[in-house]
């Protein structure tokens, strides 16, 4: 057995627990990351990599807009390319709902300080002739980016590392208990580490220790299809988005395309297992060729999904612990985790270090699950398929 | 009725399909990526081509008439799909492509019989116009007619080394050599296993024999240095008795070995086992084809055996399914269990006789290609491994590097890429298993174009 004490254990690398760690030891804290798997193993190394700025929940719009500013000077700071590209992203309009969408979409943007371009269906088309000549036009804000996410947790786990965190990867946290004014963490290696401050980043994993402190939110999993093309001479800039999430896609510095494409599909998060039903597979490549007919003489050669956790208002649980001092929670990140990861592991370091954040994580609490839960109705509908097991309107937190 | 869904038209295949046609109560689909059946073995010339089959394949032919005889029995008894692809497995339906476009088909009990490929790993130059698998260099001669060069070298470690190296000759293609990387010393340790079947020992010999006679160098215990040439390969360089030596040649084809085509296996949720042995996986199985849930697997991808070995475990599989079913056996399982026991002692001693050679990885240079789909190097792995917190297992190194990310999913670099990683680990491969590059859906590439003109909803 081996006794370690620490300021915070970390439970969870993906990008959340690896920029926190970092964040954290630059401030002189000593820190303890500890992963079952490795690092950016789930939702973080398999999600499509797009930093999208427009058509985000208002409430996120604060950190979103800070992780976009961290994102800008990010290689930089870990020392590290992470495949960073700032090429934009377009909100194509398909339908005429889609083009009303846009409309409404328009002035909550510029409220934010995200500009963005409306564009008619010419201006779509001269700008970037592969996609339909059926479009309605669209709607491209120019800051968004990209990210191969593989690479984003490994190499912040290395700068932490450098920093001075402790990573432990393969290592499974068995149970957290308080003991007086510390915390104790045991792990599957026989570790047993002491701290003060622990930090629950364990991604669609987190409720268990939640729940072993008195609290609860009602997470549910699903997982975003995904597939990829061999890649191809570069033609296609920003990251192309119908504007109902139908179809997503992109091309990689390496030249492939990646397509994603709501609605989510069940996963298996007891078992570890997620697998894409084919027949979402075919539907998303018809939409694909839809959306850019010119793919037609592509393959596709790779297809998978991830697991990833979600909260019925589709907004995460970010901040303190409503029963425990010293623990912070944060995990159900419906989707938006990496994006706004650098803003979320700044805003755990200022908790824990200053006691207070810059931005006002108060909608984020916790504590909003005690009584009745607000579903975002219209995206659990939307993004969701219907055997997707997730709360409906109504459904109290256990 | 019960649907067997057979993937697989070779020799396990057809010899499954033909205890399982004709009985009440089964439907039998056979589903096979070739225009005709046969698998790799038993590749058939292109409808139109006359060639010489019975010269090309001597002895062999013989084996090929029979095969032919079976399938004439066979495929009309049941519902055969040539050029289809399976490219997924899902809820207990494989997904299709074939010449109607994508299908989807149910199954009670699914035998995968999707055989083997070649067996590679980096040489320097393996990427080079003029480089083929043993396998690829015999299929063409075989379906094609078609010869890989006119000054060939056969080199490697493979069962398929003497026979791919005796058909070009009877082809009119000019041998250069046949330079085996297993030293002689193993080869004579192989013999009391070999000896399970004398006859194919003898067989085997002969073709040894033949080549010498036709005045082919042949070379045993090298080490493969390199292919070299101008744009395409036009010499092999090799050492030998501490020697370094040069052949030239105007194509190469190489090989060590087979791995198991097991994607489908995998994706229909088979437990796999490790063979510490032969360093690689395959799909667990009962010894008569058994993977649970209704998977069956037979041949070359449940255990490298040769088409006899095949013939034997599609036989097994089908009774197993018959059992499995409820319903009668047409014939007890113990002589099939004999003879495939026969072949794979005598496969232990090819084994041997062709050893892979674990070692060459460390050995080779960072400059060599490792993925060619994806372009990364030997020296962009080792890096990736070598680096501070950096990956240490393959689907690690994967990710990070690429390796095996492309076109082949890593079909064709991931034996390589997981003997870089036991290297750099210094893990030895048997105590713990070597890597393995987790199957992805889909099984092979698939064409957007398959649903081109389908409607959106």
């Amino acid at each position: 057995m081996s006794q370690m004490h620490t300021d915070v254990v970390i439970i969870g690398a993906g990008s959340i627990g690896t920029l926190t760690a970092l964040y954290l030891v630059r401030q002189g804290l000593s820190v303890v990351l500890l992963d079952r798997g490795f690092a950016g193993g789930q939702s973080t190394g398999v999600s499509p990599g797009s930093l999208r700025l427009q058509g985000r929940n208002p409430t996120e719009m604060p950190l979103s807009m800070r992780a976009q500013e961290m994102w800008e000077a990010f290689e930089d700071d870990i020392g590290e390319s992470v495949e960073f590209e700032q090429k934009g992203h377009l909100f194509l309009a398909l339908t005429p709902a889609h083009l009303d969408k846009i409309d409404a979409l328009m002035p909550i943007e510029a409220a934010h300080g995200n500009f963005c371009e409306k564009l008619s269906r010419d201006e779509v088309l001269s700008r970037w002739p592969c996609l339909t000549p059926e479009n309605l036009g669209g709607m491209f804000n120019p800051r968004s980016a990209v990210v191969n996410s593989r690479m984003v947790a490994p190499a912040v786990a290395r700068a932490a590392s450098r920093a001075g965190a402790l990573l432990f990867e393969q290592e499974e946290v068995l149970s957290v208990e308080r003991k007086g004014e510390t915390f104790l963490t045991r792990t599957d290696r026989d570790r047993r580490i002491e701290s003060p401050i622990v930090v629950n980043a364990a991604g669609m994993w987190a409720r268990p220790f939640a729940n072993g402190f008195g609290e609860d939110a009602p997470m549910f999993s699903a997982g975003p299809i995904q597939m990829v093309t061999e890649p191809v001479p570069q033609f296609l800039d920003p990251v192309v988005h119908s504007v109902d999430g139908h179809i997503i896609f992109r091309q990689t510095l390496a030249g492939n395309i990646v397509v994603a494409g709501h609605p989510r599909v069940p996963v298996d998060d007891v078992a570890r297992r997620s697998r894409v039903p084919p027949d979402k597979t075919l539907r998303n490549m018809r939409r694909l060729l839809n959306a850019a007919p010119g793919l037609l003489p592509q393959s596709i050669i790779r297809i998978w999904t991830g697991i990833e956790g979600y909260l019925p208002d589709m907004l995460p649980v970010l901040g303190p612990s409503a029963t425990t001092p010293g623990l912070f929670h944060a995990f159900g990140w419906s989707g938006h985790g990496l994006q706004c990861a650098p803003a979320a592991a700044e805003s755990l370091t200022q908790l824990i270090v200053g006691g207070a954040s810059r931005i006002d994580l108060s909608p984020f609490a916790i504590a909003r699950f005690t009584g009745a839960v607000r579903p975002d109705e219209q995206k659990l509908r939307d993004e969701f398929e219907d055997n997707v097991v997730r709360p409906r309107s109504g459904a109290a937190a256990s | 009725m019960k649907r067997v869904a057979i993937v697989g038209a070779g020799p396990a295949g057809i010899a499954a399909a033909d205890l399982l046609v004709g009985r009440a109560g089964i439907s039998v689909t056979l589903i096979d990526e070739g225009q005709q059946p046969g698998g790799q073995i038993f590749r058939q010339p292109h409808p139109g081509l006359a060639t010489d089959m019975k010269r090309l394949l001597g002895a062999g032919h013989a084996r090929l008439e029979r095969f032919r005889a079976l399938c004439s029995n066979v495929l009309p008894q049941l519902d055969y799909r040539p050029r289809t692809l399976v490219w997924n497995v899902f809820g207990g339906e494989l997904m299709t492509l074939g010449e109607r476009g994508v299908d989807s088909l149910s199954y009670d009990a699914l035998l995968i019989a999707t055989g083997a490929t070649d067996r590679v790993l980096p040489v320097e130059g393996w990427t080079m116009p003029g480089v083929y698998t043993l396998g690829g260099a015999q299929i063409l001669l075989k379906e094609q007619g078609c010869l890989i060069g006119r000054q060939v070298v056969f080199c490697g470690a493979s069962p398929l080394l003497y026979l791919a190296a005796l058909q070009y000759h009877r082809a009119g293609g000019a041998v250069a050599a046949v330079l085996d990387t297993t030293p002689i010393a193993a080869k004579v340790k192989a013999i009391p296993r070999l000896l399970a079947l004398p006859g194919v020992l003898k067989d085997g010999l002969s073709y040894m024999a033949a080549l010498r006679l036709a005045g082919v160098p042949i070379v045993g215990g090298v080490t493969l240095d390199a292919f070299v040439g101008e744009g395409r390969a036009a010499e092999v360089r090799y050492r030998a008795g501490g020697q370094a030596h040069a052949v030239a040649c105007d194509a190469v084809a190489y090989g060590f070995g087979l791995r198991p085509e097991m994607q489908l296996a995998e994706l229909a949720d088979c437990a796999l086992r490790y063979d510490s042995f032969r360093r690689q996986w395959y799909p667990d199985h009962d010894g008569d084809g058994r993977c649970g849930h209704g998977v069956y697997v037979a041949g070359d991808v449940a255990q490298m055996g040769g088409a006899e070995a095949a013939g034997h475990s599609g036989r097994l599989a089908a009774l197993s399914i018959l059992a499995d079913f409820g319903l009668e056996a047409p014939a007890s399982p113990e002589p099939d269990r004999a003879a495939l026991a026969r072949q794979l002692t005598f496969q232990d001693g090819l084994g041997h006789a062709f050893a892979w050679p674990a070692a060459h990885v460390a050995g080779l240079a960072d400059e060599v290609m490792l993925c060619r789909c994806e372009g990364v190097s030997v020296g962009e792995v080792r890096r990736g491994l070598r680096s501070d917190g950096g990956p240490q297992e393959a689907n690690r190194a994967k990710a990070a590097t690429r390796c095996g990310m492309g076109r082949c999913q890593g079909r064709f670099c991931g034996s390589a890429l997981a003997e870089l990683v036991a290297a750099e680990t210094g893990a030895d491969g048997v105590a713990r298993p070597l890597d393995r590059l987790r199957a992805q859906p889909p099984i092979k590439p698939l064409p957007i174009s398959a649903v081109a003109g389908e409607p959106l909803a």
